[in-house]
Parts: C-alpha cells; structure tokens; sequence
C-alpha cells in the first residue's frame, strides 16, 4: 500500500504547482485552470486521509468541492468570455479598470 | 436661634442675576427698582440683624450658621455656612449701608452711560461676593467671596472696555491681586496641612494650643503669606501699583470698590485672622512695617498728582497703610475703627470728585479746575466735610481712628512707625487741601464749552458750558455721607478725651478673647497699660496735639502754595528738578516692575515656554508622530496595489510562513 506521506507529497506538489501558475502567468484561462489544479490538490489530501483512517466524511467534502469547482467554473468561463468579448483580451494585467 | 443670614447675600445676588440675565429689555427704571431694592432690603436686614445681635447672650457670640456640606475630602470638609461676630457685624453694616447709597448716587452719575443695566448686574454682584467674604465661616468660602470680589472689580474696572487704558487696568488690577491670592492659598494649604480644617472656630480653638512663636515658624509662615494676600487686594507694598490705574472705572466704583469696601478685605482678613498673628510677632511687625512704608510712600505719590482721582487713589492706598500700621501693632480695633471711617470719608471724598466730574463733563486734571465753590456749593460743603476729616481734624471721624492707631504705634513701643505715621498724616493733610484748593478755590482754569468735550471718565459731552451742580440723587448720598463723616468718629472717642471708646469695647471680645487663652501673647498684644495712667493721657493728648499741628502744617503749606502764592510750586518743582520728577513718575516703580519683573516674565514666556517648549516640544511632538505615522503609510501603501495576484503573493507568502512556523514548532 501507498504511504499517506506519498500522497501529502503529491498534493503539496500539486498545490505549490497551481500557487505559482496563480502569481506567474498573466492568462486569466490560465489562472483558472490553476485554480482548479489546487482544487484538486486539495481533494488529493481528502481522498487520502479518508481513506488512511477510513472516514466517509473526506469522500463527502471531496464531492462538495468538485460540485464547488464546477459551479464555479460555469460562472468563471461566463465571467471570461464576457470580459473577453468587450476586452478583446485575456492578459489580466490589462483588466485593470477598477485600479486606482 | 437663627437669624437666617444667608439672605443677605442672596438678595444682591438675586438683584445681579435678575438685571444681568434680563436688563438689557428693561426700562432704566426697573433696574433701578430692582437694583436699589435688593441692596436697600439687603442694609434693612444687616440692621435688623444688627439689632438682634445686640440681644444674644455673650456665650452665644460668634453666631455660627451652619447650612450645608460643600465638599468633602478625606478627613477634611468645607461647609456653607456664616460666621457673626462683631467685627462681621462692622463690617456686614458698613459694605450694606455705604454699598447702597453708592448706589443711589449711581443712579445719577450714570445716567448717560451705556450698559446701565451691565453696571448695576456687576455692582451687585460685588455686593454678594463682598458679603460672602466677610460673613464666611470658613477661610474657603472666604476665598470664595475674595476671587469673587476681584472678578466683579476686574469688570468694572474695565467698564468701558472699548477704552485700552481701561480694558488694561483690569487685567493689571486681576494679574496683581493673583499673585496676592498665590499667597492667601498657600496660607490656606498650610493651615489645612497642620490643622485639618479652614473653619473659623476649629482654627483659632486649634490656635490656642500654639504658643506665641519666639523665632519664625509655622504661625510665622502662615501669617506673612495672610499679610501677602491682604497687600494683593489691599494695595499694599509691594502689590498696590493696580489701584491707582484702577481709576479707570466709573468713580461710583471707585468709591466703592477700591476705597470704601472691597480693598478693606484685606485689613478684615488680618484682623479676622489675629489669633494667627498674635501668636507670630515677626509677622505681625512686618505687618506694621509693610503698612508704615506704604502709608508714606503713597502719600508722598499723591502730593504731586494732578488727576483728581489719582490722588485720592493714592489716598486711598495710605489710608490702608495706616489701618495695617494699627493692625500690626495688635490693635485691630484701631485699625477696623479707621477702616469704618475711611468708609464714609473715603467715599464721600471719591463721590464728591465724581460730583465734580460730572459736573465738568468728563474733566479729572485739577490744573483745569478751580474756583467750583460757586458753582456746585452743595459737593463743596459735603467735599470739605471730608477734607478735614482725613486731614485729621478734631472732632470729624478720621482725627479719632487715626489717632487712635498712632497711639498705639506709641504706646507699645514702636515709636519710629509712629514718626513715619505722623510725618505721613502731615501729607494727608498736605495732599488733601492742595486738592481742595485747587478744585474749589482760586478762578476757574477750564476752558469753557468746549472742554467738555474730552469725555473723560467715559462721560460724553452733554454740553455745557458752565460746570454745574450734580442732581439732587448724587447730592443726598453725598450729605448722608457728609454726616456720618462727621459723627462717625464719636463712636470711638478715647478715654483720653473723656470718651468711653465704645468702638473698641465693642470688638474687643473678637480680638482678645484668644489673645487670653495664650497668656504669652500679652507681651505682643497688649497695649502698655502701665500703672502711671495720668503720664499716658498726658502723653496721648501731646501726641494727638502732634498730629493735629501736623494736619495744621499740611493745611497751611497747601494754603500758601495753592492758594497764596500759586506761582511757587512750579519754580520749586524746579528747583527740586530731578527728584520732583522723580515723584511725579511715581518713583518709577511701574517701570521697575516692567523691567524687572514683566519684561523678563514676557521674554522667558516668549522665548524659552513659547517658541522652546510649545512650539519645539510639544507640538513637535505631535507633528512629528503625525509625520512618522505618514512616513509608515506611506511605505505600506504600496502593499496595497490593485493587483489581485500581488494580493495572492502576500497570502501565499503568509500561508508559507505559518507553515513554516508550525513545522518549526512540530520539529521542536
């Protein structure tokens, strides 16, 4: 069997990876999807521990993120294609209207 | 049995707030009513209480009223309550009868002034706090009546307070009488200090535990920073230079306020507080030496003066001279039987100068006088009344008081005061006839019509050519004046003459009653009653003949100078040449206290207090925390820059750092 260590890493991994997607790339679709990465990063540890110490209580999280996630993702992709259509841009440093 | 003396202060209190809050829509006639009721229902009282007191059972004086707690802390407490004796009842007489024919007389002098109401508000606001000073029965509520005294004379002062010199001569007046009152307090700490309480009765029943102090000590303290207090509002050396600019106020203050009442408080405290004295002799004879100097100093200040009012202002402040010259030598009585007559004389001779005033519309040079004795025979007769009185004539009021207070300089010994006193009383009578004199003899200087014009003293012009007499509203004050000055004395007529002093007699239990509890105090208080009682009437007949030549002399210089040969006084002026000056300046004291004492108050405000410690330290301080808190603003602002994923960074970063702080906890 796995170590639970083997998996903390995994989704540490996965997590610093989305953090750093977050702060460095500029493509708002990007940062999305980075978003989503940490997401899941995080539900790697649900998962994970659930299944250490046997509780459905991590599975259950696990489904409310996912259906957080895709409730957001629906809003989000609206959210961008809007921008995009009166922006004609993703670069978020250009959506910069509301900054002093 | 109560006598329910609390309504005697209230009724001028009552009159105060009523013209005060209200008279400006009230019609000059109402004020009036209002005004002279208050203080009229206020003499009719003090003489009904007067006439009570003369039936109380002798163990039942003083009267003390108590009616409430003012404030309590710790073991100590003030109450509101009144204290009666017979040095009260004097008093409580005198403040009530001649405050209220100076108002009567008011009535007339100001009749064309502005603020009628204002006058008559403050006028018996000054008849309230007076009262309260002297019916207190404790020092606080004293104090109470003693600040109260100098506020409504810093108001009245400056009456016409669109005039600079007047608005100036209450502030100097007030800033004066504060460093006086700096005294007074400390005195009061010091006897709360050591005995708990300010109550009169608890006090001097305390005192008389003390014996007479051989060499300076606690009662010594206490009673030179009393006598500091009493030369603030008394006008004494050091403290009198506000008096005589404080003629800058209507003259029915004048006579009121700075000769008849408020500057006696002064001589009152001292004599109220002689168990104090009794028991320190070097206070009590710094007393005597302080009111000696200034009894001489200001009468030699006011042979030269030109101002009506100056003089007899400087006058005044020697006559108060000769009152603690009485009181420092333990004969209180003297000095509270001169400070009665003074009253009516004093008042009588300011009200005749304000009659003469007005009747010149505003003119207060003596040069421009002269020659009034037709004009206004009415103030002539009252003025003259009053003249040989202070000069010390047998029988008017002034020759008994005075004599009566150089008899006791002689009698215990102090015969170098009593030199000085005499030398000081040929003055009087010098300085006091040269004014008689020149006011209403001789032709008359001033410019017709036009010099009315001048509207000194505040008055406009109501033009007039010819000085005329006053109405018939200043006249009557003036003659009831005029007889108390006359009679006034007879009350005090010493046994030398025949009399039976009844005066003293009167206030003696005030004065003596403690002096006997403390056997030790006889050697200081006690007047030299040696077994050779013929030599002593012989000698105080000689001495009152003394001072009787000696007012002869002052009136016989005034006569040859004044009248006589009245090109004489300029080429002696001038051939005294500096020293005249020097006189005429008033010794230069105003300007030594500029320089000695303002100007380095005023550079050392300025320089070190103002622009050292206010401008560089204290606001320094807070400007420069205000600029610190913008210099951190200022780099912090920059966290904050819009940018969502900067934003993100900090949370990263500060997620990081709890990670990392934990896993350094877990490692440890």
């Amino acid at each position: 069997m796995v170590p639970l260590s083997y998996y903390l890493i995994l989704s540490a991994i996965l997590f610093a990876c989305g953090v750093a997607g977050f702060l460095i790339k500029r493509n708002i679709i990007t940062i999305f999807m980075s978003i989503e990465l940490m997401l899941n990063a995080v539900n790697l540890t649900f998962v994970a521990f659930a299944a250490e110490l046997r509780l459905l209580s991590g599975h259950v999280f696990v489904f409310f993120v996912m259906v957080v996630a895709a409730a957001e993702a629906a809003v989000g992709l609206a959210i961008i294609i809007s921008v995009f259509r009166t922006r004609e841009t993703l670069n978020v440093d250009r959506i910069n209207l509301l900054k002093l | 049995m109560s006598l329910h003396l609390w309504i005697i202060p209230l009724l001028p209190l009552t009159g105060a707030a009523i013209n005060g809050l209200l008279g400006k829509r009230f019609p000059k006639a109402l004020v009036n009513a209002i005004a002279l009721g208050s203080t009229a229902a206020a003499f009719a009282y003090a003489l009904w209480v007067a006439m009570q007191f003369a039936g109380l059972p002798a163990d039942q004086i003083p009267h003390i009223e108590h009616y409430a707690t003012w404030m309590t802390a710790g073991t100590f407490s003030a109450e509101y309550g009144i204290y009666l004796d017979q040095l009260s009842l004097v008093m409580l007489l005198i403040v009530t009868g001649v405050g209220f024919l100076i108002h009567i007389y008011s009535v007339g002098y100001m009749e064309h002034e502005g603020g009628y109401y204002r006058y008559f508000a403050y006028l018996n606001i000054f008849m309230f706090f007076m009262l309260t000073l002297i019916l207190a029965n404790n020092y606080l509520l004293m104090f109470v009546g003693w600040e109260g005294v100098g506020l409504a004379s810093y108001l009245l002062i400056g009456f016409w307070f669109l005039k600079d010199s007047a608005a100036n001569a209450g502030k100097k007046a007030f800033i004066t009488n504060r460093v006086g009152d700096f005294g007074f307090l400390i005195a009061l700490f010091l006897l709360i200090k050591h005995f708990g309480t300010l109550q009169y009765d608890a006090v001097f029943k305390a005192l008389a535990a003390y014996p007479v102090e051989a060499s300076a000590g606690l009662l010594t303290a206490i009673g030179l920073l009393i006598m500091v207090g009493a030369s603030g509002k008394s006008a004494q050396i050091p403290l009198y230079v506000w008096l005589p600019d404080a003629m800058e106020g209507p003259t029915p203050v004048s006579a009121l306020i700075h000769a008849a009442t408020m500057v006696t408080a002064g001589v009152y405290m001292v004599a109220r507080s002689n168990p104090v004295f009794n028991r320190a002799p070097i206070a009590l004879e710094v007393v005597a030496i302080i009111g000696t100097l200034t009894a001489i100093f200001a009468a030699s200040i006011g042979m030269l003066q030109t101002d009506i009012k100056k003089v007899l202002a400087y006058s005044t402040i020697s006559q108060l001279g000769f009152m603690f010259m009485g009181c420092g030598v333990a004969a209180y009585g003297a000095g509270i039987f001169h400070l009665m007559t003074h009253a009516f004389f004093k008042a009588l001779l300011f009200l005749s100068a304000g009659a003469i005033i007005h009747g010149l519309g505003g003119e207060q040079d003596m040069r421009h006088m002269g020659g009034l004795r037709k004009y206004m025979p009415y103030t002539f007769w009252c003025m003259t009344v009053a003249t040989f009185a202070i000069a010390g004539f047998p029988p008017l009021a002034a020759f008994f008081s005075k004599d009566e207070i150089l008899w006791k300089d002689w009698s215990t010994g102090h015969h170098v005061l009593w030199l000085i006193g005499i030398i000081a009383a040929g003055m009087t009578s010098f300085y006091i006839f040269r004014l008689w004199f020149l006011t209403f003899f001789g032709e008359y200087r001033g410019a017709p019509a036009e010099s009315s014009g001048r509207g000194h003293d505040g008055h406009d012009a109501h033009s007039h050519g010819v000085p005329h007499e006053s109405p018939m509203i200043m006249i009557i004050p003036l003659m009831i004046l005029a007889v108390l000055t006359f009679v006034g004395g007879w009350v005090g007529i010493p046994a030398a003459l025949g009399g039976a002093d009844h005066f003293d007699h009167f206030l003696e239990p005030v004065f003596h009653s403690t002096v006997e509890a403390a056997p030790g105090a006889e050697t200081v208080a006690a007047p030299a009653e040696s077994p050779s009682e013929h030599e002593d009437t012989g000698t105080e007949l000689l001495l009152m003949a003394i001072s009787v030549a000696a007012a002869a002399i002052g009136l016989f210089g005034a006569w040859f100078l004044y009248y006589k040969r009245t090109d004489l006084p300029a080429r002696m002026a001038q051939a005294a040449g500096g020293l005249y000056t020097f006189v005429l300046e008033k010794y230069r004291v105003d300007e030594f206290y500029g320089a000695a004492i303002i100007r380095p108050i005023v550079l050392a405000s300025t320089n070190i207090l103002w622009k050292g410690i206010d401008v560089t330290l204290i606001d320094g301080a807070v400007n420069e925390s205000a600029a610190g808190a913008q210099d951190v603003s200022e780099g912090l602002r920059h966290m904050q820059s819009g940018n969502i994923r900067s934003y993100a960074g900090w949370v990263a970063f500060g997620a990081a750092v709890v990670i990392a702080f934990m896993v350094w906890k877990g490692v440890r």
